[in-house]
């Protein structure tokens, strides 16, 4: 495996002053993927948000590094730029600035470089096809009247398209039908290579059986409980938590 | 890293104060000797010298408004109703002075000119100190002139419809519009003529402790269309100054106009303007309208659809920073069967500005089976701005369509969040999501104003984090 990508170490994090995350270790090397499961509340959201550094989160110990650079307490943008994508599991909707135009936007930020206009619609088209995505969509405002399996494809075509050396997918396939978690699964597969690593969070293990991962972590009550390969995913679909709660 | 276009702009283009060097300017106040003064300046017409004064008496015995923002502070004794800029009516920009030249250079009006207007008008201070129309409209019979011009060679066009459809007794500041007014734009299309590409009046007030008093009438024959696009602007002084144009619209059988204003009066401005337009039979208006200027604005525009199966669409978009307060709203009475109104009001404020949308929706026993929706949606960038909505709606027959539809909200820090996360930083992630929301305005201009509005919109937000 490849050299390390992230690496978190004993982060603790709070949000509305209750204790969250309650010291949290993980690496992830270049060309892994990693899943994190656990019950709901347990602190899967958390995680992620704190990765980027959400304000609405206040850690209250640990570090983050990332590519040999601490990030811990860098701002969201700043960290995004750095190579770190996140996949919302309730994207938010922005009313009058089309697909095109936002990704068009973030690319030149996340890039530095403007974005050449024909090259990325037919980037674009790709993906899109791809993805089953209605071409028609990108003219349409970011996200607003899409059904929550439109939101959760444009989450994977944004991933696609800023490139990021870090993928979080939170819940991504969370209330997905076969067919969509298929073309999610396909989206991680085509963005997926030796240099880039993925960070799956899902409470089923649905996607899983589509993908092929490195590492699951069970995480409860904000503390990995036990981390193993696919087959403890598996375990966990028959018999549930329960095992790991207190 | 390379900046965008919208991005490489600056406040500077708007606040060029010229030095005040005028030909004529009439002392400060608001007396008949002072009325009378202006209409011999002007060699009006008696008709027109009778209008000023009847107009000035209705002035003194008319009271300032009782409701909406607070206009205490403006002292009629403090400004100038008229200046005259040193210059004649020119027709070719090579004639009209360096500076005032440069400063409609600045503002980007003879470059509009060439590349997407059918004609131009450009007032300065009280007089109109360019106006020029395309060949082929002037072969069509379309009048595009300034009010002076047109009030001297089109006197039965002009007499018969100035001030009829905003009476000089409409308000206060209406009758002193009457009687100080000067300036302004006359355009007539012929029946059935269609004119595709807009015509612009552009309003710039230089002079400090001045007003600017243009009257704008527009009559569109039957079967005729127009896109006209109005723009103001003023550099900053620290004493108040004062526009109250007045805009009287025509818009006869099947006829179509859009009256498109991109408004950006400096932050000492009182803006009291009236527009009004009378729409027959089949006939259709609609108003664009951004206003990101003056310290106070009162501005309803009012549509009265006289003719059944008239029509009319509002979409306007108010932003208010600090120390304003934007009083605006859309007025509409529907008096034929069949007649329809979409009203799509927008409003933003930030650090402490003041919105407010005021409006009427009435609907007469007459119009059976018409339509009217309106949609108002207020943004606020942070806790101490503030946004109101105060609707009237005057419904007098049950054969109506109506609904009325209010969103006063906040920017989250979840989208803001979202936004951050995709690479874009605090402030372009609050820009992008204002654009957005003044985006069903934007898109109703055309894309040059559209620009200038999304600069606008940043140059608002420039500072506004942190």
């Amino acid at each position: 495996m490849g050299s390390k990508l992230l690496e978190i170490k004993n982060l603790n994090v709070s949000a509305e002053d209750k204790q969250i995350l309650k010291g949290i270790d993980l690496t992830i090397n270049k060309g892994e993927i990693h899943v994190i499961m656990g019950p709901n509340g347990s602190g899967k959201t958390t995680t992620a948000n704190a990765i980027l550094n959400n304000p609405n989160y206040t850690k209250t110990g640990g570090t983050i590094i990332f590519n040999e650079e601490d990030i811990t307490n860098l701002k969201t943008d700043e960290i995004a730029r750095k190579g770190v994508f996140m996949s919302f599991q309730l994207p938010e909707e922005i009313p009058g600035i089309s697909v095109t135009n936002f990704l068009k936007y973030a690319k030149n930020k996340v890039t530095g470089e403007p974005v050449k206009i024909f090259q990325f619609k037919e980037e674009l088209k790709q993906y899109m096809e791809s993805l089953n995505m209605n071409p028609n969509n990108i003219e349409r405002s970011l996200n607003v009247g899409f059904s929550g399996g439109e939101k959760k494809k444009n989450e994977i075509l944004q991933m696609l398209v800023l490139n990021p050396k870090l993928a979080i997918l939170d819940e991504t396939d969370s209330g997905l039908d076969v067919d969509a978690i298929r073309t999610v699964s396909k989206g991680i597969e085509m963005f997926k290579n030796e240099n880039n690593a993925v960070l799956i969070i899902t409470h089923n293990t649905k996607i899983l059986r589509s993908l092929e991962v490195d590492y699951v972590h069970v995480l409860v009550d904000g503390k990995i409980v036990k981390t193993g390969t696919s087959e403890l995913a598996k375990e966990i679909e028959e018999n549930g938590y329960s095992k790991y709660k207190k | 890293m390379a900046k965008s276009k919208l991005e490489e702009i600056n406040r500077n283009i708007y606040d060029i104060k010229n030095k005040d060097d005028y030909e004529y300017k009439i002392k400060k106040g608001l007396t008949k000797e002072i009325v009378e003064e202006i209409s011999k300046q002007k060699s009006d017409p008696e008709w027109m010298k009778e209008l000023r004064l009847k107009a000035l008496e209705t002035y003194n015995k008319l009271k300032l408004p009782t409701w909406g923002p607070d206009i205490s502070e403006l002292n009629m004794d403090e400004i100038a109703t008229y200046v005259r800029p040193k210059t004649k009516l020119n027709s070719s920009w090579e004639d009209v002075p360096e500076d005032i030249k440069n400063t409609f250079d600045k503002l980007g009006i003879p470059e509009a000119e060439k590349s997407s207007l059918a004609g131009v008008g450009a007032q300065y201070d009280s007089e109109v100190v360019y106006h020029s129309m395309k060949e082929e409209l002037l072969s069509q019979g379309v009048i595009y002139t300034d009010m002076e011009t047109a009030v001297r060679e089109y006197p039965e066009l002009v007499k018969k419809h100035f001030m009829k459809c905003v009476p000089v007794n409409d308000h206060k500041f209406v009758a002193l519009h009457g009687a100080v007014w000067s300036g302004g734009s006359f355009v007539y299309v012929p029946k059935g003529v269609k004119v595709d590409i807009p015509l612009q009046s552009y309003f710039r007030l230089n002079s400090p402790e001045s007003g600017q008093f243009e009257h704008t009438l527009i009559i569109v024959d039957e079967g005729a269309s127009l896109h006209f696009i109005e723009g103001c602007s003023a550099p900053k002084y620290n004493k108040v100054n004062l526009h109250a144009g007045c805009v009287e619209l025509y818009v006869k059988k099947n006829a179509y106009l859009r009256y498109s204003t991109i408004e950006n009066w400096s932050k000492n401005m009182l803006n009291l303007n009236t527009k009004k337009a009378i729409v027959d039979e089949g006939g259709q208006v609609d108003w664009v309208s951004g206003s990101f200027g003056s310290k106070i604005s009162m501005l309803y525009p009012m549509s009265i659809l006289n003719g059944k199966n008239a029509k009319t669409e509002y979409t306007g978009i108010s932003f208010a920073g600090g120390g304003q307060n934007l009083d605006n709203g859309f007025k509409v009475v529907h008096n034929a069967p069949n007649t329809s109104s979409v009203v799509n009001a927008k409003s933003i404020s930030k650090n402490g500005g003041k919105c407010t949308y005021r409006s009427l929706v009435k609907i007469t026993e007459n119009a059976k089976n018409s339509k009217s929706s309106v949609s108002c949606e207020s943004l606020m960038l942070d806790d101490f701005s503030i946004s109101d909505t105060i609707p009237v709606n005057d419904i007098q027959t049950d054969e109506v369509e109506f609904s009325h539809e209010a969103k006063i909200g906040k920017i989250s820090d979840k989208t803001i969040f979202y936004l951050m996360s995709r690479g874009i930083s605090e402030e372009d992630a609050k820009a992008m999501i204002v654009r957005g929301f003044a985006y069903p305005i934007s898109k109703e201009l055309p894309v040059e104003y559209a620009v200038e509005m999304n600069n606008l919109i940043n140059l608002e937000l420039e500072g506004a984090i942190g």
